[in-house]
């Protein structure tokens, strides 16, 4: 599944991420030599962990399409975790939780493996949408009802589903394009991560104007335009490894950049409003895996759509 | 079976246990009050799951853990070879008689022995699950004596948070939640203190964990 543009960019992204270290340990020697720096820090902290995701990422796509499935599929399993310690439910719900978990997300996965679009675009939409309240009913519980399974799909729609949006494009068919598809996953995710890191640099550097006061403290209106054409402009530029044009290229950039911009957005809504600042702990300096996942998962879906109604003859 | 074979055994069944309670649970240490340092302690937890001792011994470092001794009922652990196996070997346990008129030995007396050879111990003072909807039952006073017996050792309050969600009571399949587990600064007797005294300060110390976890 490798072709010499994945190289390229997995070149690429192992040359920033050198340059990226060596900053962060000239940082460190400078400014927090200790450790005192909790900025400098966690400056650190992430760029390790960046290490550790593309390296995880890397050896997926050597390992072809199951193994991207698979990476996709834990990532949504650790996702749906940390959604649905937060969720409002209780016991009567113990069923259609495990559903959620060993049923629900494998089947979601197991669909898209087996590329059976008809089954893996409405699953969840449909069938989970239907079935879960139904489990959680015949246990009889009316207490928040509405809220408790409200919540579960709303669960299971941004960890499962729109997360599994971004393994499913290994499945469309582009004429011309032909056993290059994981370039779409790696453009994917670089742009809209990159988009979210230029973010971070634009608003450490710019950032006086808050987009949303009340939902995140750290998304400025520098950061966001900064980071978005950054990202436009260097995935612009990409543009000759992907099916795109340049001015093709340039608009989806913006479209998933932005759409990873309200993700975040969305995202903190929901943690301001739980009183938590992250989602889980497991990606050190990051947070958990829907604080790194969240922008990706609003731009899969809207990526892949528009990918496969233009581009793709399936 | 050969004695090396059985410890092997426990060792493989030890971090398969362990490994589960991460996969399900992603268990998060938050260290508040003491360091992750192979100390003498008893931690005392909240019990509201069968899990509770695997997820805080899972939870501990491994020099840490291997050092830890949980203390665990004799009637549930001794009625069947395997749960006398999990017992006895892999959690290497303190097996104390919850039932005063069939014992043969003082609880205090064991756990005292077992601090003397120098383990860490995990204790659940409320002494049984708690299924109720308060925060803690009444503690039962062995906590107490054990301060008393020996007053040097660190006691140290831990909140384990969500793991009753991840398996409530009756539930026989456990749901993946993420549970957190808070180390708070540890307790000792204090000169003069009355068991009723002691007991209560026990009980506020681990609630004050909890609305921070």
């Amino acid at each position: 599944m490798t072709s010499p543009h994945l190289l390229w960019l997995l070149a690429g992204v192992g040359t920033i991420l050198v340059v990226a270290s060596i900053i962060g340990e000239i940082l460190r020697a400078r400014l927090s030599p200790t450790g005192q720096n909790p900025v400098i820090e966690n400056l650190n902290a992430r760029i390790n962990a960046w290490w550790v995701m593309v390296i995880c990422l890397a050896l997926a796509f050597v390992a072809g399409k199951p193994g991207v499935v698979l990476l996709f599929a834990l990532c949504s399993f650790a996702a749906l975790r940390e959604f649905l310690t937060l969720t409002t439910h209780n016991r009567a719900d113990h069923w259609s939780l495990i559903a959620c978990f060993f049923l629900i997300l494998p089947l979601q996965y197991w669909f898209l493996a087996g590329d059976w679009y008809g089954m893996y675009s409405i699953f969840i939409p449909v069938y989970a949408f239907l079935l879960l309240p139904v489990i959680s009913s015949l246990r009889g519980s009316t207490k928040d009802f509405l809220i408790r399974v409200s919540e579960t799909q709303w669960a299971l729609m941004i960890c499962v589903y729109c997360a599994s949006h971004v393994p499913a494009l290994l499945y469309l068919q582009i004429p011309g394009f032909e056993g290059r598809n994981v370039i779409l996953i790696a453009y994917l995710i670089f742009v809209v991560q990159l988009s979210d890191v230029m973010q971070y640099v634009w608003g450490k550097l710019l950032g006086r104007t808050k987009v949303a006061p009340n939902l995140s403290p750290s998304k400025t209106w520098e950061g966001l335009v900064g980071g978005t054409l950054t990202a436009t402009a260097v995935g612009t530029a990409l543009y000759w490894m992907t099916p795109f044009s340049p001015l093709e290229a340039a608009g989806m950039c913006l479209l998933i950049t932005l759409m990873g911009f309200f993700g975040g957005l969305v995202m903190s809504a929901i943690k301001r409003d739980r009183g938590i600042k992250d989602w889980g702990h497991l990606i050190a300096g990051h947070g958990g895996f829907l604080d790194r996942l969240d922008s990706v998962i609003f731009a899969a879906p809207i990526f892949f759509h528009i990918t496969r109604w233009v581009w793709s003859t399936t | 079976m050969i004695p090396s074979l059985r410890v092997f055994a426990a060792r493989v069944t030890g971090l398969a246990i362990s490994t589960f309670a991460r996969f399900m649970t992603a268990p998060r240490a938050i260290w508040q009050g003491i360091e992750p340092v192979p100390k003498q302690r008893v931690y005392f937890a909240n019990h509201s799951s069968n899990g509770d001792f695997v997820l805080l011994w899972t939870a501990l470092p491994t020099p840490l853990r291997r050092q830890t001794r949980p203390v665990a009922a004799l009637d549930y652990w001794l009625t069947s070879p395997l749960r006398a196996f999990i017992g006895r070997e892999v959690f290497n346990a303190v097996l104390i008689d919850r039932r005063p008129e069939a014992r043969t030995e003082d609880p205090v007396a064991q756990m005292v022995a077992a601090l003397d050879t120098g383990s860490s111990l995990i204790i659940f003072p409320e002494g049984q699950r708690n299924s109720s909807d308060a925060a803690l039952l009444p503690f039962k006073s062995g906590l107490y004596h054990l301060a008393k017996a020996r007053p040097a050792v660190d006691l140290v309050p831990v909140w384990i948070a969500n793991l009753n969600r991840v398996m409530p009571k009756g539930e026989v399949i456990p749901v993946p939640l993420i549970c957190t587990l808070t180390f708070g600064t540890p307790l000792h007797l204090e000169a003069q203190e009355t068991k009723e005294a002691f007991l209560a300060r026990a009980t506020q110390a681990l609630l004050a964990l909890k609305g921070q976890a």
